[in-house]
């Protein structure tokens, strides 16, 4: 925080941190900001009349809620298995942690096509799970299930990736103390072990939310492009794109950057409060 | 599978290790193996062939060559990203830092549409980098920008919270001994952040390898050229050719799986020095 | 400690929507599902209006029709594994073949509608930048040097399929048979290919939007589209000779036995042969099957222009060509390799 601690030498000139900063600015400029404002300016070049039109279209609205239905799925069940996980393999040691964390790890570094398509295969009409799936009446892909399965399997890393390492940093003392007096496990996670990984834990469950909302590759194997009940937002994108209605496409579009805007600051008061928290601790 | 060396009291071993292999089991593991069930149709001579079709070796090149060079300029420029938002107080910082995960919640499709468009020989910065002779969209460069977008935030966000944490102690302790700023980074500060920033490499290059939405946009999708291995899967899948699909997919999991199991074993071994 | 309270109910709420009302639609009595090819948007949007009102008027039934669009081949291979659709109208009769032969569709469907089940054609044009400055009139055009050429790749896409045998058909012409003659000029034009999208409509994308190249080659209808999108700025181009291109239609019949929607998904395909459907195909720039119909639409369509068959024996019919030019090896692999 205290930035004059640790300036350099006023004689090892401070062109070096001035240069750096300007390369970060014309990167992220380059990288970033362009493409953003090339979304903002197409979303509203046809008036806001054209842009409300479009995003309150009753097929982006059920798109929207599609997608929003598929990210809390996501969310909820990835946090339980990411604490679940993290629990395991922190609080214990045993043969194969290795291959599970690396298990885990999968879905970040799948092509999201091969996601797709694995679970086509795993409960489309050709697996051998279809003569059961069937015979109940079951729809898994090509309908909403489908949606929320691949958007699990997408985000699946990333709750348990985020509170693993802080969870390996403190240690198990703490823990082991509070068993030694006979707390049960549910008291002892409540008590000891959660306050501690909170902050890491919104942030993972913020990052979660936002790479759910806007996973295309995957989604798009497995919906069937079916309008009004299997598109999420980013379908529906391509879809208008496809349709030549590209104000309409980049206004939905700027839909989502707007949501990636809100939950990024999000993150960003979160982890400010983090810090400034911690700070107050140490104090 | 018990738990070994020091007597460990903590409860729920049990109960965690078995819910979170079942979950695995489930979500990852059962698709996995439909997978490699699926190209053990085409049987060994098969895959072979499909897998060393010259035209799916030049997919291949192109995906692992643009990814590399992608995570590669993510790895110098990330790294400077990480550097500035850890150690220096500007006027917008704040706002670089927000904007870092963009490409994380920004869906592909909506990626590749927008840098297209700027990237063509008919776009903002296409157009004068065409002029100089220089085109991007629908060449490999073209693909390497989309993947340098969708990988951008990895390494920033490995180096990042371990430049935070950095105990000052031994750059003082270089500085009074006289050191340049250059020999302290790369004396000092590399080693320390070496595993974050190979970690950080390793997960844009494997997240890189995958990439389908956006790349399909800019590539221009030329055989030989600028076609993706993931294009390739798709390819044979629009012939309803599953064996061949999935042969080039098990390709790309091994791939993947190698990857991120390099990645655990560096971060393991860090951790065990620390 | 009121911040992370503040940030869960944030959260919270948002869950919540995900599961709050639906916008409201109207209920209807009977619903079925359309899977279609890229360029048939506007008109299947146009068509299921006029489909609703008379169904209301036969039965007295609400209809909803849930349309679904892609690649040819992908949307077929969708269905394959499982997407539920109750009809088809996709681009060409080897991706509803697929679907036969995966079981979903019963053998002859080709002769359950007239007219080899293809309600409406269209055929292969060149849309070209206003005035035509590269000069491109014919399919020879194509292969000079210097001619940038914008196609989507046969191998994923249905169009382009028609595009690369219209070409074939011209040479064959040209060149009085000689295969070797042919081939090279087949070559030739694969090798001014600039960008491969995998779909019609992202080719159309890539030269019209993008900018990229000096000839589309497209669907008419989508060539027609392009300059109602973007008056004054592009032109069509008729070559001597073309394609015929049936975009065929079915009912599914695993689906519409499940669902019980056999009487409405016929009626639907029935309805497109009616003067209402054959007008409404016209005006979406499709060429009407019925000659009467037809012939309203002279003034648009070049009705005079050369069409070959994909039954002509230059080609012997789908399956052939398919196996011949398509397959994995084939010539298509083959030129380009070259």
């Amino acid at each position: 925080m205290n930035s004059g601690k640790y300036a350099m030498n006023a004689e090892t000139s401070k062109w070096i941190p001035r240069i750096l900063i300007l390369i970060s600015f014309l990167f992220i400029l380059l990288m970033l900001v362009t493409p953003l404002t090339v979304i903002m300016t197409e979303a509203f070049r046809a008036g806001l009349k054209s842009y409300w039109r479009a995003v309150s279209d009753p097929y982006a609205l059920k798109a929207l809620q599609l997608t929003l239905l598929a990210a809390t799925t996501a969310v909820v069940l990835n946090t339980a298995f990411g604490l679940t996980a993290a629990w395991a393999i922190t609080r214990f040691s045993f043969k194969g942690k290795g291959l599970i964390t690396t298990l885990i790890d999968i879905p970040f570094a799948v092509s999201p096509i091969i996601a797709g398509l694995i679970f086509i295969l795993t409960f489309g009409r050709l697996s051998w799970l279809h003569p059961f799936l069937s015979a109940h009446d079951l729809k898994v892909v090509f309908a909403a299930p489908g949606i929320v399965i691949v958007t699990l399997f997408v985000t699946f890393p990333f709750v348990a990736r985020e509170i693993i390492p802080v969870l390996e940093a403190r240690g198990t003392d703490e823990e082991q103390a509070a068993a030694l007096m006979g707390a049960g496990l549910f008291a002892i996670f409540r008590r000891i072990t959660f306050p501690h990984i909170r902050w890491a834990l919104l942030y993972s469950v913020i990052l979660c939310a936002a790479r759910a909302i806007g996973e295309f590759g995957a989604v798009s194997v497995v919906s069937g492009h079916l309008r009004g009940k299997t598109n999420t937002l980013p379908l529906h994108v391509e879809i208008l794109y496809n349709e030549y209605q590209f104000n309409a496409a980049f206004a939905v579009s700027s839909l989502l950057a707007f949501a990636a805007i809100g939950i990024l600051t999000a993150r960003n008061i979160v982890e400010f409060t983090a810090k400034k928290e911690e700070e107050g601790h140490v104090r | 599978m018990s738990p070994h060396a020091k007597k460990n009291i903590i409860p729920g071993f049990g109960l965690s290790l078995g819910l979170t292999i079942s979950f695995i089991s489930l979500v990852v593991l059962i698709p996995m193996l439909t997978l490699v069930f699926q190209s053990s149709a085409l049987g060994w001579s098969g895959f072979w062939k499909t897998v060393l079709d010259p035209r799916i070796l030049a997919s291949f090149r192109v995906s692992f060559l643009c990814s590399f060079i992608a995570a590669l300029i993510n790895g110098v420029f990330g790294l400077i990203l990480a550097w500035v938002l850890a150690r220096y107080r500007f006027p917008g910082r704040r706002l670089i830092d927000g904007l870092i995960e963009l490409p994380f919640a920004l869906p592909t499709a909506v990626a590749g549409i927008s840098l297209t468009a700027l990237y063509s020989d008919k776009g903002w910065i296409g157009e004068p980098l065409a002029r100089l002779g220089l085109k991007v969209a629908y060449t490999p460069v073209g693909i390497i920008v989309a993947l340098t977008f969708i990988t951008l935030p990895f390494v920033v966000r490995t180096v990042q919270p371990v430049l935070e944490q950095l105990d000052h102690v031994y750059e003082e302790a270089g500085r009074m001994l006289g050191a340049s700023p250059t020999l302290i980074f790369f004396r000092v500060i590399l080693p320390e952040i070496k595993p974050a920033l190979l970690t950080g490499f390793a997960l844009a290059f494997a997240r890189a390898l995958g990439e389908y939405g956006s790349v399909v946009f800019i590539a221009g999708n030329m055989p030989f050229k600028t076609e993706i291995a993931p294009l390739m899967i798709m390819i044979k899948l629009e012939q309803f050719n599953y064996g061949e699909a999935t042969a080039v997919a098990l390709v790309m999991l091994g791939a993947s799986f190698v990857i991120m199991f390099i990645i655990n074993s560096i971060q393991a071994r860090s951790a065990g020095f620390v | 400690m009121k911040k992370i309270n503040a940030l869960a109910l944030g959260l919270f709420v948002f869950a919540l929507s995900a599961f709050g009302p639906v916008p409201a639609a109207p209920a209807a009595d009977v619903e079925i599902t359309n899977v279609s090819y890229d360029p048939t948007r506007e008109l299947y949007e146009q068509y299921n209006a006029a489909f609703k009102k008379h169904w209301k008027s036969l039965k007295g039934q609400e209809a909803d029709i849930v349309q679904s669009h892609g690649g040819s081949g992908r949307q077929a291979r969708a269905v394959i594994e499982g997407n539920q659709a109750d009809v088809l109208t996709l681009a060409l009769a080897p991706d509803i073949t697929a679907v036969e032969k995966a079981g979903l569709i019963k053998p002859g469907w080709q002769s359950e509608f007239p007219l080899n089940s293809a309600p409406y054609t269209s055929t292969i044009v060149f849309l070209v930048r206003k005035g035509n400055p590269k000069a491109i009139k014919d399919w020879g055009d194509l292969a000079r040097a210097g001619v940038g050429v914008i196609t989507p790749n046969p191998k994923t896409s249905g169009g382009a399929r028609w595009n690369y045998l219209a070409a074939w058909a011209w040479a064959h012409r040209e060149y009085k048979g000689d295969e070797k003659a042919v081939k090279e000029y087949i070559g030739k034009v694969l090798r001014n290919i600039l960008v491969l999208d995998t779909g019609a409509r992202g080719s159309t994308n890539t030269f019209v939007q993008n900018g990229q190249g000096d000839v589309l080659l497209a669907w008419e209808n989508e060539a027609f589209l392009a300059l109602a999108e973007k008056a004054g700025e592009f032109e069509i181009a008729t070559p001597s000779l073309s394609i015929l291109a049936e975009p065929p239609v079915a009912v599914v019949d695993e689906v519409v036995e499940k669902r019980g929607t056999r009487e409405i998904a016929t009626e639907y395909l029935n309805f497109l042969y009616s003067e209402e459907g054959q007008r409404l195909a016209g005006k979406n720039y499709y060429r009407p099957s019925n000659p009467d119909i037809a012939k309203e639409f002279a003034s648009v369509f070049n009705l005079k222009l050369d069409l070959i068959t994909i039954d002509d024996p230059i080609f012997g019919g789908w399956e052939k060509a398919q196996d011949l030019h398509f397959k994995d090896g084939g010539v298509f692999d083959q030129l380009y390799a070259r």
